[in-house]
């Protein structure tokens, strides 16, 4: 018999699943857009479709790799470090 | 009858007097005060105001102009909010030193000339100091001391600076400097330290996250807007500083993704955010300064709501470490739902950061600084994945942390309200606040290309988000530190502190050593006996040539020590020195 504390946590992540697929869902419509109206804009790359969704993509994925990867490698120390 | 009253003046000689209010009194007085100054404020004619001659010197102390005003319109908002926000912890130090830091930021939005200027960026550094020991840890009173050294080592370079200029030209006015001269870059890095430029950032990140709770609102509204108010106002135009705001937004954004206090966060962010105007201030077009000034407006309004917010989870679950937090959107729902409006605030339509970041923007595409641009738009990514992404998931969702508190008290849920109402409010009308812009502009922020291409970047900057998250990629939050320039000076002044110790301790002993251990020693062992080991020097031929074996000599050598040890010598012996004395004395 589940408890009252493991049936509310099942629920919360359902909903975390629908909200998921819903944000999912949302992207791929705003993906499909830049197919079907064409931008008025200042640059060239700006008319490209997709370039912006591919660049908020692209600059999160690369901000926290090197962040992961470059960056925490070198400064990451204990909590006590400077005591 | 005083037609305007300096706004500096109501907030310094207000919050010098709540310690004399009396009771509930006091929280309506604390209250009335930014009402008071923004009535005032608003009735302030364009102009210049109490021109003061001090001794030789012409002061001017209000220079009131579109660019200082709007300045001021914003700190006596935020003032508000957060004085409000910080009513529940009825700390006397804390309210006059909020409201007295305050009164600085406006004195010097207001100076019309550098000493005026100086004087207040002063104040700022010493009431803002107040703010971070309000704290009252050992780590916040370590890391008050350090700002303070950079505070004053910055404020020293602007005196600097204001005194070589002055000696150059032979004026004191506050307007365009430009950098012509060493006196001007002086100035120019003494501004920089405020506006915490790149190696000179190191106090922000340390400082902040040390702060009271709601130290840090005030903070992050005042000493770093004040600084881009008079980079905007002084070195306007100025190249270099596109490449200072250029890194200044992006070198932050790997730092708030690996850090774990959630407050250190939003320190980073705001570096980043700081980075987005100079830029704008370093391109100096009408467009851009606009652009920088709206900026700074909806930043001071957001990124006080987000402080609020995890000051708020800090106050009630007593920390603000990813590690330690999670899944409060159920006990602190407004709390969430507030940081949240802040979040969206940072560049969603139909919010503040949205109507005013895009200005930056055009102004950089305008000019064709194309690598500028795209830094931007990067730095804008990234600011939203950290300070609208991370920060929430982590204190609101993800893990659950098991903290099970009551939600914020009511005066920090109206405080939080109200600036999350004011965000949406110019996000919704921005013309309120393009009216205020020290140009006039003709720009229309919600065109279908801005609109879409922001949303599809905020999207999928999330959905990348969510997949790292999804897929262990994101890197886990860690109980440890990250380095950051502090550390040179932090560990400078170790070095410093270790290098004087061997070398003047060590000169101290060794002189120790020398002088009073061993020449006293020396000393008194001659007085001792040394004119006795002098005459047996003497008299050892005289034992040698009488043949004195070794026995007898060792007796004979005993028997002078200790008369000379004694001081019993023989009248004859007496009367042979006493001679030999004269007789010396006489060829002298």
């Amino acid at each position: 018999m589940p408890t009252d504390d493991q049936k509310e946590r099942r629920q919360a992540g359902q909903q975390g699943k629908a909200l998921l697929i819903l944000f999912f869902a949302c992207c791929l419509a705003l993906f499909a857009i830049d197919f079907v109206v064409k931008r008025p804009a200042h640059m060239v790359w700006e008319e490209w479709p997709g370039f912006y969704a591919l660049f908020g993509f692209v600059g999160c994925v690369l901000i926290v790799l090197m962040a992961r990867y470059l960056l925490r490698p070198l400064v990451k120390r204990e909590e006590d470090y400077y005591d | 009858m005083i037609e305007v009253m300096p706004p500096a003046a109501i907030f310094i000689i207000g919050a010098l007097l709540i310690p004399l209010v009396p009771g509930r009194l006091k929280s309506v007085y604390i209250l009335a005060l930014p009402v008071i100054g923004m009535w005032n404020l608003l009735n302030l004619p364009l102009g210049s105001h109490y021109p003061v001659a001090f001794h030789g010197y012409d002061l001017l102390i209000m220079e009131v102009d579109r660019l200082s005003r709007v300045f001021a319109i914003v700190f006596h908002l935020i003032a508000f909010i957060g004085m409000l926000y910080i009513l529940n912890f009825k700390n006397n130090l804390e309210y006059v030193t909020a409201l007295c830091y305050a009164g600085c930021a406006l004195g010097v939005v207001f100076a019309g000339d550098l000493l005026t200027l100086f004087f207040f960026w002063e104040g700022l550094t010493v009431t803002s100091m107040f703010l971070i020991l309000a704290r009252q840890t050992s780590s916040a009173t370590a890391a008050a001391l350090r700002y303070s050294l950079v505070h004053a080592a910055g404020g020293l370079l602007l005196l600097a600076g204001i005194v070589m200029h002055h000696h150059a030209t032979g004026s004191l006015a506050f307007g365009h400097l430009g950098l012509g001269s060493l006196g001007t870059i002086l100035i120019f890095l003494g501004f920089g330290v405020n506006c915490a430029w790149p190696l000179l950032h190191g106090w922000l990140v340390d400082a902040y996250p040390e702060a009271s709770i709601g130290g840090t609102v005030f903070l992050a509204a005042f000493t770093t807007k004040t600084a881009v108010y008079v980079l905007a106002r002084a070195f306007a135009g100025e190249p270099s500083l596109i490449w200072i705001g250029t890194i200044m937004a992006i070198f932050p954004l790997f730092f708030a993704i690996i850090e774990n206090d959630l407050r250190r966060v939003l320190a980073y962010c705001l570096i980043n955010q700081i980075g987005f105007m100079v830029v704008g201030i370093g391109i100096g077009t009408e467009l851009a300064i606009n652009g920088i000034v709206a900026q700074a407006f909806a930043h001071i309004l957001y990124k006080g709501l987000l402080f609020m917010a995890i000051g708020a989870v800090l106050y009630r679950t007593g920390t603000a470490k990813a590690t330690e937090l999670g899944g409060l959107a159920k006990s602190m729902p407004w709390t969430c739902f507030f940081y949240l409006m802040g979040a969206a605030a940072i560049a969603a339509p139909l919010f503040a950061g949205f109507v005013s970041k895009s200005l930056v923007l055009s102004a950089a595409a305008h000019e064709q600084l194309w690598l500028v641009w795209f830094a931007l738009l990067l730095a804008a990514v990234g600011v939203f994945i950290s300070a609208g992404l991370k920060v929430p998931f982590f204190a609101f969702f993800g893990n659950d942390g098991g903290h099970r508190v009551k939600e914020a008290p009511l005066n920090m849920l109206l405080a939080m309200g109200g600036a999350a109402f004011l965000c949406l409010f110019i996000g919704v009308f921005p013309h309120y606040l393009y009216d205020l812009l020290p140009y006039d502009v003709a720009y229309q922020p919600y065109t279908y290309n801005h609109v879409m291409g922001q949303l599809q970047l905020l999207f999928f900057a999330g959905l990348a988000f969510s997949l790292l998250l999804l897929s262990g990629v994101y890197p886990a939050e860690v109980r440890a530190i990250n380095l950051d320039f502090d550390w040179t000076y932090r560990m400078a002044s170790r070095l410093l502190y270790r290098g004087l110790d061997l070398s003047l301790n060590g000169i101290n002993s060794l002189i120790n050593r020398l002088v009073a251990v061993e020449f006293t020693a020396r000393l008194s062992t001659f007085f001792q006996d040394g004119p006795a080991r002098f005459v047996l020097a003497l008299s050892r031929p005289i034992c040698l040539l009488r043949q004195m074996d070794a026995k007898q000599l060792a007796r004979s050598e005993e028997k002078v020590l200790r008369t000379y040890r004694l001081g019993n010598f023989s009248v004859a012996c007496t009367a042979i020195f006493s001679v030999g004395f004269l007789v010396l004395l006489f060829f002298l």
